[in-house]
């Protein structure tokens, strides 16, 4: 009954929310596509960066994007051939 | 020297066009030399939203090309004469027609004699986007309260940052009171949580917009009309004053009671 009344006098249960719940999701989406071009640069930055403190195998490097529910995750799957000592 | 202002969108259909009409109207109303230059090539508009179609004897790409002088491509307006001028677009050639770096000579040109040069882009991310952005200082991104159209804003905000026009404004354009009360319409603070953009105004969606579109008049000018006080609004800020947002909720009696009944109001 009291739904009722709150949904005749305009609830706040409206299909907004789920407009808005929609939205968020997709635009997190839209907003992680990144080109090729910048995926590229950013793999070629990382070997820089870490070739600093370890031998890699940069032939095996693999950078990728996991979606998940309401976030993005940077996954590199980077194989280590040693670490360097002298550092 | 003037400001060129780039009024676009994502998505089609969110009024861009009666936007780039009632500002230019607005501020020719408030005293300023204003320009309105159509940059949709093939699918003018903005002849007739604002009645000036049976004037028109050359056009932006004539312009380009130098087949005439810019002032005689230049129409006049029936009301603000020589303080609103629209610089129409080709309506029979390609969209490839004319390149960016011929728009920003043009917008050079123009911004020497008017205070405001508005551009009347295209939908979508297409070569006339890159066109019509091209010399432009300022962007207005224009949307209604809908998931898609907010989504295409979202990619078209990012495409103008890309392109060095940082900080453009959002005008939520077509919103309903009714709904938005009912919770079922996205309003002004939903829309500032989601999107990264600050929030030039709101115009609610009104019969009159559709009427005085078919007369080929403005509302900005109607004292009457709510969108029209909504332009009104958005042409002060333009011109640096701060106004309030308008208040949509007509009817707060019954905001009030569902308050109450809801138990909120103690």
């Amino acid at each position: 009954m009291f739904e009722f009344i709150t949904r005749l006098f305009g609830g706040s249960e409206g299909s907004k929310n789920k407009a808005k719940e929609r939205l968020r999701l997709v635009l997190v989406h839209d907003r992680a596509s990144l080109s090729p071009g910048l995926v590229e640069a950013l793999e070629e930055e990382l070997i820089e960066v870490i070739s600093k403190y370890l031998e890699i195998d940069e032939d095996g490097l693999e950078v990728s994007f996991d979606e998940g529910d309401d976030s993005v995750a940077l996954i590199a799957n980077i194989p280590v051939k040693s670490v360097k000592r002298n550092l | 020297m003037g400001k060129v202002i780039v009024i676009t969108s994502g998505k089609g259909g969110v009024g861009k066009t009666t936007t780039t009409a009632n500002l230019g109207a607005g501020l020719a109303a408030s005293g300023q030399k204003v320009c309105l230059v159509d940059t949709d090539i093939g699918l003018r508009n903005l002849d007739v939203v604002l009645g000036l179609e049976n004037r028109i004897v050359y056009d932006l790409l004539d312009v380009v090309e130098g087949k005439c002088r810019l002032r005689q491509a230049l129409i006049k307006d029936k009301n603000f004469g020589e303080n609103l001028v629209l610089l129409p677009a080709a309506q029979t050639r390609e969209k490839d027609a004319v390149n960016p770096e011929q728009m920003s000579e043009l917008m050079e040109r123009l911004r020497r004699d008017y205070d405001f040069v508005l551009l009347d882009s295209p939908a979508g991310i297409e070569h006339g986007f890159k066109n019509a952005i091209a010399g432009a200082d300022q962007a207005i991104v224009v949307t209604t309260p809908e998931i898609s159209a907010v989504r295409d804003a979202d990619r078209i905000i990012g495409l103008l940052e890309a392109a060095e026009l940082y900080d453009p404004q959002l005008i939520i354009n077509r919103v309903r009171p009714d709904m938005v009360r009912k919770g079922d319409m996205m309003d002004i603070n939903d829309i500032d949580d989601i999107l990264a953009i600050s929030i030039l105004g709101v115009v609610p969606d009104d019969q009159d917009i559709i009427v005085s579109t078919n007369r080929g008049e403005t509302v900005v000018t109607d004292k009457k009309s709510r969108p029209g006080q909504a332009f009104r609004n958005i042409v002060r800020r333009l011109l640096g004053e701060e106004v309030p947002f308008m208040d949509l909720q007509q009817r707060k009696v019954m905001h009030w009671f569902k308050r109450i009944l809801s138990g909120e109001a103690q």
